[in-house]
């Protein structure tokens, strides 16, 4: 067979995508046509900026769910056919099976894999861990900044000098102390873990019963409830079996993260949380001056009600756009992780990882390397210009 | 002004020995000390060799204690082991424990001895340290005016197809980080497969003689990333002055454009971007050990690299200490230079 | 006065200036539109306006009727979206729309110029005054570094500022509200225009500071002969300041003519209902109570066809103020008077008003709440910034505080900024406990008692109606949910069912359509929030409220129809109100007592009728003398106030009113200087700070007089 030509590669990669072109199309379609009455999401679709970011990020969401579910791969990411090691892109794989497909799309990598499967898996890696860190970052950095900026005085000059003192710390350096199979092994990161975890379960108990304390008939259960599910699921993710931290019995944890995964995501949840603080904490400043805030206060609410229920909901535009550029930012953290080893295994298929394998043969073979690199880029892209897209359409009104 | 930097100081301290204890803390961990013993002594070690080995050397000292010796405010150890040698940490190599001094720690001067590069922490550190420092230099030199530029044109005429063109470079450099670009701009200029072979994929001839052919990369790529961030900042700080009321009121008393941009607008646009620039150090040092990692560079980054993945305790406690002593150098002239370029604060 | 500019360009515009003797500024049929991608908004339409040399005209009218966009408009500076549609603006027969950006920016600062609203954010915060003032002449007359200097060395002077070398030396932060607009004001006749605009110049400001820099203006028009086009909210600053004013309505000029003609002989339904709706001295709350105007102002994009004040006017005549376009017309007899109005010749203008409900006066009940000796310090470190340690400064922001409450009182707290008359309302809210004295609710002490510590009951019968009606109310909360939460807090209604049901009855008790209760805040006008606000305060029927200048960020037609809602519901529940204003027209027209506040002190305190008459404290004078009345029948006597109003950190000793009081040297000795004067009882209940001998109190005249008719 003949390698194929970059038009037969790209058409082909085209087709490979047929299932995140309909995903996206739908999707477009549907907010397009209810727009008005979307809100501020709607409004993004006034805006070519934000159209242009969002599709993007959709495309790589929808890349990363149907990679997963197998869809869009053309191999198994892991498998290595040892002729098609290096090979240029569109090369037709020899001697292959009937139930194989015939060309490794974007050539193999030096261990000849498939470079476009493992770039599409890499995708469900990223598009796992990035939104769901930030989020975490950002329970923690709100139910802190939240207090630090509404009380002030001690509380407050205590928590921004720990804020300070990780944000002065050199991140990679971080990264080197922490996300090592020494510090695994002694449980730190499972402990930090045990912390950080803790705070959206504290959040969403204080959210609710700010909320609700006045009618203790229905606060109670909607607690406990709530709650339960919510210690359920904090129990088994920080819960391992064989670790140090190991407080349920095997047969009720619902799932495992793998220590390598668990420790990256406490760091990256670790650095990000004092930039977050710092933002809620100087938008508390700010929106904790309003009159409806003194009104609240002159009713006797209490300050958590003040602080969740009055200042946060009026906070969100920038919180959002924050959140946007901060996916992204996570984004290159997990790649900086990737890129020097640390953390995720060294088969697994993230960006990061595969761009540091395809580096050292960078002056021979561009592909391996090169792929992932503008994957990468597109997608953080995406998310910057996402939230340019909101900022530029929430300050409109 | 001067009570103020006494206290900020007295803060900057307080988080230097908050730091400093915290990369201390982590690194003699005992999974990394066995690590260490088994590296120096023999890989066949049993447990209980481990242990007295690390005993005989002073390591298994409370951690508070080692670390007030690492200070030099607490008299180091002198063990005798239970192999019938006497050891002494503050003993030069080979020297006998009789002849050491009572205190040696970083404020003495003593930094310890690397493990990996078998040299006094102190002199490689001060060496990688001028190496990065001329790659600084240039990112500097490079990134700082440029990326005002970019910033204060885009910022001036918000919406206007020059500002949209600006803005979209702007973006992409700061969703582009080092290995990326890197990885791009290597294989664009320096691939020998396809690329323009305009310059040099590797800059390790850079550190004896720097030319535009094996140092404009790794500049470039440093620089890149953070260009975009300032620009942005620039821009959207530039933006907001031009659309305030005195913008407006020298705008209807006659002044031209050029003159409002730069007499009027400059100063009030560039003081938040100058609290960023210097914000921004603790940053370009990701960027720094990437880069040198990349190209092969051996400077600082790249020492931190390998101390870090060769466990060499002092040599990675030593690059802590100067890099976390470098992020708050600057967050306090960050702080003085604002105070200096926004008259509404006075300190009195 | 000495000639600056010598080079041959400045002898030229010199000249040029000389020469011209006709209109200085003639608008004609202008229109202006915003553009936005869903639509045109048509902002000025058909709006025609003259100024002779020398002349002052104001533009009065709401917010959002286009006054602003007028004076941008003749700037030529209306922004991306804003476009000129039609019409042409004529400055000394040049029309302003066909000149180059070169020309334009030749005019600007040097013969048209500018005043703003806000001083503070109109001066470039990064540059010496100095140096923003000496560019003016540096750019139009090409005047050296040293004229430039000498300049503006002698207009600050001129502008009446203290120490004018320092002055130009300083930053604009370093300088007080009134010191700042005085420089821009400066800024405005560095190179003596003949045009200048001033929009709003003294919104941002205190009504003592207010009233001198009017002052200033008016001097400094007259001896520069400068034309002015006055743009204002407020009909009584424009009757001191103006020969003629122009009316304005949603974009429309509805009535133009001089001052006394549309003072005394209106011919448009709006300026009438304007007039109307304003309390002038002689309304009354109980005999001769407001008439608000019904409705809301159209938005721009919603205006009905015809007449745009059509929809809310008495004298609407369906088929013909609904029908195509109308234009103004003159009135016959007067001079330059003109009306936008169909039906003008056949309305008669001086019939009586419809019949005004007399509404029976409240009777005035038992004491509910007593404040004797309140004493609020706070400690404050001496550098804001950076300090923490070092020394403290104690500010004291109420001094004994001794009055007294009673149910169904309007009682009226007035004062301007640093009086202390936020901090009393924050330490009877218990949101700040006191430093001293008490404050009895029922008899009950809750001086010390912090909000969080007091029960249900009291924390329900102290309530609150805040100042700014667009942060009154949480934005991303619908208006129904917040007056329930409310409900909530002070425990009333079992069910959810219940609390709903009573928070429309809420929503009637102010007049707002039941249908609002889902609706979010901005889609509501500001009076809207405002009335929503008062329902949320009266949720737990409250027996006291206070209210914190709930009007002064109102127009003024609104202002009206707030302001008797509060009193309807008053009189209903028989609520103690407790009215802080800065306002004393609003003030005289709706309070039983009331209470004058200085930099903490309480200076004057007793009924209305008292002190509105003499005696008078002399800063009541001053302030009473300062508040522009729109009322051509009434005539003032003349007292303005030296410097501004020093600051709370640093109070004066003595009496803390000594710095600017007129009738300091009627007093022996240094006894203002040196101590704080005694509380002196004068007649039933009114009691005045101050060391005025009787005989001076009884030689004091009234402020205001109406003329008889």
């Amino acid at each position: 067979m003949e390698p194929l030509s970059w038009a037969d590669i790209l058409g082909r990669i085209f087709v490979q995508f047929t299932p995140v072109w309909i995903a996206l199309v739908v999707v477009f379609a549907a907010s397009i046509w209810f727009k008005r009455n979307l809100g501020l999401y709607g409004k993004l679709f006034d805006s070519t900026i934000g159209m242009i970011g969002f599709a993007l990020v959709m495309f790589w969401v929808f890349t990363g769910i149907f990679g997963a579910m197998d869809m869009v791969v053309t191999h198994d990411a892991l498998n290595q056919i040892s002729v098609m090691k290096n090979k240029a892109p569109g090369t037709p794989v020899m001697g292959a099976g009937e139930d194989v497909y015939p060309y490794y799309l974007l050539g193999g990598d030096n261990l000849a894999r498939d470079v476009f499967s493992r770039m599409v898996k890499g995708a469900w890696v990223v598009v796992q861990i990035a939104p769901l860190a930030t989020l975490f970052a950002f329970m923690v950095g709100i139910t802190l900044g939240l207090p630090a900026g509404f009380y002030g005085g001690r509380l407050d000059t205590l928590l921004s000098f720990l804020a300070n003192l990780i944000l002065a710390f050199p991140v990679i350096l971080l990264f080197y102390l922490l996300v090592t199979p020494e510090i695994i092994a002694t449980g730190i990161p499972n402990y930090m873990a045990t912390c950080l975890f803790v705070f959206p379960l504290i959040f969403v108990a204080i959210l609710l019963n700010s909320r609700y304390h006045t009618q203790p008939a229905l606060r109670t259960p909607l607690l406990i409830g709530v709650l339960g599910v919510l210690g359920w699921l904090y129990l088994s993710l920080i819960s391992e079996v064989g670790s140090k931290v190991q407080v349920i019995p095997g047969f009720l944890d619902l799932f495992d993260v793998p220590g390598g995964i668990l420790v990256v995501f406490v760091s990256v949840v670790f650095v990000n949380s004092p930039t977050v603080f710092r933002i809620v904490r100087g938008l508390t400043m700010d929106i904790k001056t309003r009159d409806y805030v003194a009104a609240a206060q002159t009713r006797g609410e209490g300050p958590w009600y003040i602080m969740l229920w009055e200042i946060l909901p009026n906070a969100r535009g920038p919180l959002i756009v924050d959140f946007c550029l901060r996916i992204g930012y996570t984004t290159i953290l997990l790649g900086t992780l990737g890129f020097f080893g640390l953390g995720l295994p060294p088969e697994s298929p993230d960006w990061g990882t595969t761009i540091n394998d395809g580096r050292r043969l960078l002056s021979i073979y561009l592909h391996p390397a090169i792929v992932p690199a503008l994957s990468l880029l597109s997608l953080v892209l995406g998310l910057n210009l996402l939230a340019d897209g909101l900022r530029e359409e929430s300050l409109k009104d | 002004m001067g009570l103020f930097i006494l206290r900020r100081l007295w803060v900057m301290i307080l988080t230097a020995l908050a730091l400093t204890y915290i990369v201390f803390f982590l690194t003699n961990l005992y999974p990394n000390l066995e690590k260490l013993a088994k590296s120096q002594g023999n890989f066949r070690m049993t447990d209980a060799q481990v242990e007295t080995y690390l005993g005989n050397r002073g390591y298994l000292q409370s951690t508070p204690l080692k670390y007030a010796q690492w200070l030099g405010v607490a008299p180091g150890w002198v063990i005798t082991g239970t192999d019938g040698e006497t050891r002494a940490r503050c003993a030069a190599p080979g020297a006998a424990a009789e002849t050491a001094t009572t205190f040696c720690g970083i404020l003495q001067g003593n930094w310890g001895f690397s493990t990996v590069f078998k040299d006094g922490v102190g002199s490689i550190v001060a060496t990688r340290l001028a190496l990065t420092g001329k790659l600084m230099f240039w990112v500097m030199v490079l990134m700082v005016p440029s990326a005002l530029l970019l910033g204060v044109l885009a910022g001036m005429r918000e919406g206007t197809r020059t500002d949209r063109a600006l803005s979209t470079v702007a973006i992409t450099t700061t969703a582009t980080p080092e290995y990326v670009s890197g990885v791009i701009l290597i294989a664009v200029f320096s691939s020998s497969a396809v690329g323009l072979k305009w310059f040099k994929g590797t800059a390790t001839s850079a550190m004896e003689n720097a030319t535009f052919e094996n140092f404009f990369l790794p500049v470039l790529t440093i620089a890149l990333y953070g260009m975009g961030y300032i620009a942005r900042m620039t821009r959207a700080s530039m933006a907001e002055v031009m659309t305030a009321q005195y913008i407006r009121t020298a705008r209807l008393k006659g002044v031209s454009f050029p003159n409002i941009v730069m007499k009027h607008a400059l100063r009030n646009a560039l003081i938040a971007p100058f609290t960023v620039i210097m914000l921004q150090f603790p940053w370009l040092l990701n960027g720094v050990v990437i880069v040198e990692t990349l190209f092969n560079y051996k400077g600082f980054g790249w020492t931190l690299v390998q101390a870090a993945g060769n466990n060499d305790i002092e040599l990675l406690l030593g690059v802590s200490v100067v890099s976390v002593f470098v992020v708050l150098v600057t967050q306090l002239i960050s702080d003085i230079g604002y105070v200096y370029l926004n008259p509404r604060i006075s300190v009195s | 006065m000495k000639q600056v500019g010598c080079t041959p360009y400045a002898r030229e515009t010199q000249e040029m200036k000389d020469i011209y003797d006709g209109p200085i500024l003639e608008i004609d049929v202008l229109s202006i539109s915003f553009f936005t991608r869903l639509r045109e908004i048509p902002a000025v339409m058909d709006f025609s306006v003259k100024v002779m040399p020398g002349e002052a005209v104001g533009l009065v009218g709401e917010s959002g009727c286009g006054k602003s966009t007028v004076a941008l408009g003749v700037m030529q500076d209306l922004g991306k979206n804003g476009r000129i549609t039609g019409g042409t603006i004529k400055f000394k027969g040049r029309d302003l729309g066909q000149m180059s950006v070169e020309e334009l920016r030749k005019i600007r600062g040097s013969e048209i110029a500018m005043i703003y609203q806000e001083p503070m954010a109109s001066l470039n915060p990064a540059m010496k005054i100095g140096k923003q003032l000496m560019e003016v002449p540096m750019i139009h007359q090409g005047a050296s570094e040293k004229e430039a200097y000498d300049r503006a060395l002698q207009v600050v002077t001129d502008v009446k500022l203290p120490d004018p070398k320092r002055i130009l030396d300083a930053y604009p932060h370093q300088l007080s509200g009134g010191q700042q607009q005085r420089i821009v004001i400066a800024m405005a006749l560095m190179s003596e225009p003949a045009l200048l605009i001033l929009d709003e110049p003294t919104t941002a400001l205190d009504v003592t500071v207010e009233a001198s820099i009017v002052d200033l203006v008016k001097d400094l028009g007259r001896k520069y002969g400068t034309s002015m086009l006055f743009i204002s909210h407020n009909l009584g600053l424009v009757l001191e300041t103006c020969d003629r004013l122009c009316v304005m309505y949603s974009g429309e000029a509805v009535e133009r003519g001089s001052i006394a003609d549309v003072f005394d002989e209106m011919q448009h339904p709006y300026t009438q209902a304007l007039f109307r709706s304003i309390p002038l001295p002689g309304a009354d709350k109980n005999s001769r109570p407001l008439v608000a105007i019904p409705g809301n102002f159209p938005l721009p994009h919603e205006r009905p066809p015809g007449c745009n004040f059509g929809p809310r006017c008495d004298y609407f005549e369906a088929g013909r103020c609904d029908q195509g376009t109308i234009r103004m017309r003159p009135v016959k007899g007067n001079d330059r008077h003109e009306t936008r109005c169909l039906r003008f010749e056949e309305i008669d203008w001086n019939a009586p008003l419809a019949a005004a409900i007399t509404k029976d006066k409240g009777m005035i009940g038992d004491v509910v709440l007593k404040m004797e000796d309140l004493k609020k310090y706070y400690e404050v470190s001496a550098n804001a910034l950076f300090g923490k340690s070092g020394e403290t400064k104690v500010v004291k922001a109420n001094e004994t505080l001794s009055f007294e409450a009673r149910e169904s009182e309007t009682l009226a707290i007035v004062g301007e900024s640093g009086c202390g008359k936020s901090t009393f309302a924050k330490v009877l809210m218990g949101l700040e406990t006191a430093t001293a004295g008490q404050i009895l609710l029922d008899n009950r002490n809750i001086e010390s008692t912090p909000i969080e510590r007091r029960d249900t009951k009291t924390i329900a019968d102290v309530q609150m109606v805040f100042q700014n009606p667009f942060d009154t109310l949480n934005p991303s909360m619908t208006v129904g949910r917040q007056i329930i939460r409310a409900l909530e807090i002070f425990g009333i209604g079992k069910t959810e069912a219940d609390r709903r049901e009573r928070m429309l009855q809420l929503l009637d008790l102010v007049k707002l359509p039941r249908a609002f209760a889902d609706r979010m805040p901005r889609q509501l006008s500001g009076g809207q929030k405002q009335r929503v606000g008062i329902a949320r305060a009266f949720a737990g029927d409250a027996r006291i409220v206070v209210a914190d200048e709930p009007v002064s960020a109102l127009d003024v037609s609104v202002q009206a129809a707030v302001t008797d809602l509060l009193m309807e519901i008053q009189r209903e529940k028989k609520t103690t109100l407790l009215f802080i204003s800065h306002d004393l027209s609003i003030v005289r027209y709706l309070s039983d007592r009331v209470m004058v506040m200085y930099l903490g002190h309480v200076v004057e305190l007793g009924t209305t009728d008292q002190v509105f008459s003499p005696p008078y404290h002399p800063y009541t004078e001053a302030l009473l003398s300062a508040v522009p009345i729109a009322d051509t029948r009434v005539k003032k006597k003349h007292i303005v106030l030296e410097g501004d109003i020093p600051s709370a950190m640093n109070p004066p000793p003595g009496c803390p009113f000594q710095t600017r009081c007129r009738w300091k040297s009627q007093v022996p000795g240094k006894l203002c200087e040196t101590e704080v004067p005694p509380v002196r009882r004068m007649a039933d209940g009114h009691q005045i700070k101050c060391h005025l001998s009787d005989a001076k109190f009884a030689e004091m005249e009234p402020v205001i007089e109406i003329a008889a008719e």
